[in-house]
């Protein structure tokens, strides 16, 4: 596959304070990128780099074979900036037909974006009394004017509810089955784990890791966590056979890397005439995300 | 590249509609050009000037303060406006130059202006040539007012549009708007009558006054009409200046400022980083 976006070894510096070291970073055509970060980890930066919006200091980035910001580059770039904002006194309808004018398209398929993304209803109401999630959905009908080559959407699912956020997630599978390239934003891990090809995760302004959420979850190695609820009266035959386990709660909990799982569940199986239930935990994306954007930086 | 620059034209006007500075912009025009009308009949009589033309000086000094300043008031949001709005990032990630976004904004602005202006002149025409036939002589020198107005209004809304992206925040766009219009139209002619009489008769007077009242838009938008017009020269009292400046060299002011002016905007905004 082509690469429809590459970076390479960028660099940011804001009055002497590192946005982005060394980044580098490819999303190819038809593939569904997700970057996350904490605020201030330096994902709108990056994102308005690829955008020509501000330069970099040091390093390369090659958009659809232009440089960012270039005619040629914008053409084929769409963006979704975080919390989209529009004029509150001119309608979705106008808006968007403004949009599609300015890619040179005609101002008359403006319904049919706004219906893709459930806005018809409110075509012909100001955007000024449009809820958060309206707002957040003109930003997104916006992106898909003119058959973009990259996607540039910066948490784009903030302030969509989760069945919003499921339309959202299959007009981008839609879109990125047509050969568009996907790079959106994120807080959480949780919200774009099935619905993303690979991950990036950038803390204080470096690129901490990349890969599928396997790839990620293989290479945090965080530990399995087993509660364990013992019957009447054996808690402390448990804790004496079991001595990696500390007493917590109503039962106990058990760490053990991922290759002792089993070495682990077999131990236990051992006891069963004392146990009452056994809950397996493996490591939470919550958990995997943090595992990374602490390791730096934080 | 027209089609993008109508494109901005198009939502600048929906939204200068929606925010009545159409109505605003008109009304003012209207309402202050028939009471000047009306206020100029009453003395007109002994002059032996048509009523019309004797309007006309009238306006010439009323538009020299009005048009400015709707001009400023109608281009001092431009810039800081979507900068603030947070708008600004996702327009300049289209395929739009930033020259092209001012010049659908001027578009936009600028007839809207022309608007208001010609309905403010219109009905002061109209009501001058209903109550003196005579007054149909005027109509060379409205039209030729009507013009450099909006000349004289396309170089403060660039003027504007610069403010605009120098400040970065309407408040502060505001400020600039108003301190310039002030400055420009109010106390600049105060500035020089206080310089010649502190000059008394010196090299200011003789040579850089002249040059100092063609370098302001609004002075060269004053010299222009009043020269071009006797009548009006003589009705408005200011004749002797007037006729001391050749009729080309304030009108090359008046079509170089506005250009100036845009040039100024579109290096102004170049510099706005998102």
């Amino acid at each position: 596959m082509t690469s429809t976006l590459t970076i390479s070894a960028l660099t940011k510096t804001f009055d002497g304070a590192k946005a982005l070291s060394d980044v580098s970073l490819h999303v190819a055509a038809g593939e569904r990128v997700a970057l996350l970060g904490h605020n201030g980890a330096g994902k709108s930066t990056l994102m308005k780099i690829i955008l020509g919006l501000i330069a970099a200091d040091a390093g390369s980035v090659s958009v659809c074979g232009a440089a960012p910001g270039s005619a040629q580059a914008r053409a084929a770039v769409a963006y979704l900036p975080e919390n989209a904002a529009f004029h509150p006194a001119l309608t979705g309808l106008e808006q968007i037909s403004h949009y599609l004018r300015l890619r040179g398209e005609s101002a008359g398929k403006a319904m049919e974006f706004l219906d893709r993304v459930g806005l018809g209803h409110a075509a012909k109401r100001r955007i000024g009394t449009y809820s958060k999630g309206m707002r957040q959905r003109v930003g997104l009908a916006q992106t898909l004017i003119g058959a973009p080559k990259l996607l540039v959407l910066d948490e784009p699912t903030s302030g969509l509810d989760p069945v919003s956020r499921r339309d959202f997630y299959s007009l981008l599978d839609g879109l990125a089955a047509d050969g568009a390239a996907i790079l959106l934003s994120s807080h959480a891990l949780t919200e774009v784990e099935a619905r993303t090809d690979r991950l990036l995760i950038l803390s204080g302004g470096r690129m901490v890791a990349q890969g599928t959420l396997a790839d990620l979850r293989r290479e945090a190695a965080l530990p399995v966590v087993m509660n364990l609820t013992a019957r009447n009266g054996y808690t402390s035959d448990l804790m004496a056979a079991l001595p990696a386990a500390i007493q917590f709660a109503e039962g106990l909990r058990i760490s053990c890397r991922q290759q002792d799982k089993l070495a682990t569940l077999a131990q236990i199986a051992v006891l069963e005439s004392k146990i009452a239930d056994i809950d397996v935990m493996p490591p939470s994306l919550e958990d995997i995300y943090s595992h990374f954007s602490r390791r730096d930086g934080q | 590249m027209i089609d993008r620059i109508l494109a901005t034209a198009i939502t600048e006007a929906h939204i200068a509609r929606r925010n009545r500075w159409v109505a605003i912009a008109v009304a003012l025009m209207v309402v202050f050009s028939l009471v000047l009308a009306a206020a100029g009949s009453a003395a007109t009589g002994a002059l032996g000037a048509d009523r019309l033309s004797v309007t006309v000086a009238s306006l010439t000094s009323l538009s020299v303060y009005l048009v400015p300043l709707v001009a400023l008031l109608m281009s001092f949001d431009a810039v800081a406006g979507e900068v603030e709005r947070g708008t600004l990032p996702l327009l300049l990630t289209y395929p739009v130059a930033r020259w092209e976004l001012l010049l659908g904004k001027l578009v936009a602005h600028l007839a809207i202006l022309a608007l208001a202006i010609l309905a403010g002149y219109g009905a002061a025409a109209l009501a001058a040539i209903v109550t003196d036939p005579r007054a149909v002589a005027g109509l060379a020198a409205l039209w030729r007012l009507t013009w450099t107005s909006v000349l004289l209004g396309a170089t403060f809304l660039c003027v504007g549009y610069a403010l605009s992206s120098l400040a970065r925040r309407p408040s502060g766009a505001a400020g600039l708007a108003i301190g310039v219009w002030l400055g420009l139209v109010v106390l600049y002619d105060l500035g020089l009558l206080a310089a010649i009489v502190a000059d008394n008769g010196g090299v200011f007077s003789t040579r850089v006054f002249l040059f100092a009242l063609l370098a302001n838009p609004a002075d060269a938008f004053r010299l222009f009409n009043l020269a071009a017009s006797d009548a009006t020269a003589a009705a408005a009292g200011v004749g002797g200046a007037a006729a001391s400046i050749p009729l080309w060299q304030s009108l090359a002011s008046m079509l170089a400022w506005p250009v100036a002016a845009l040039v100024l905007a579109a290096a102004a905004f170049r510099r706005v980083v998102p």
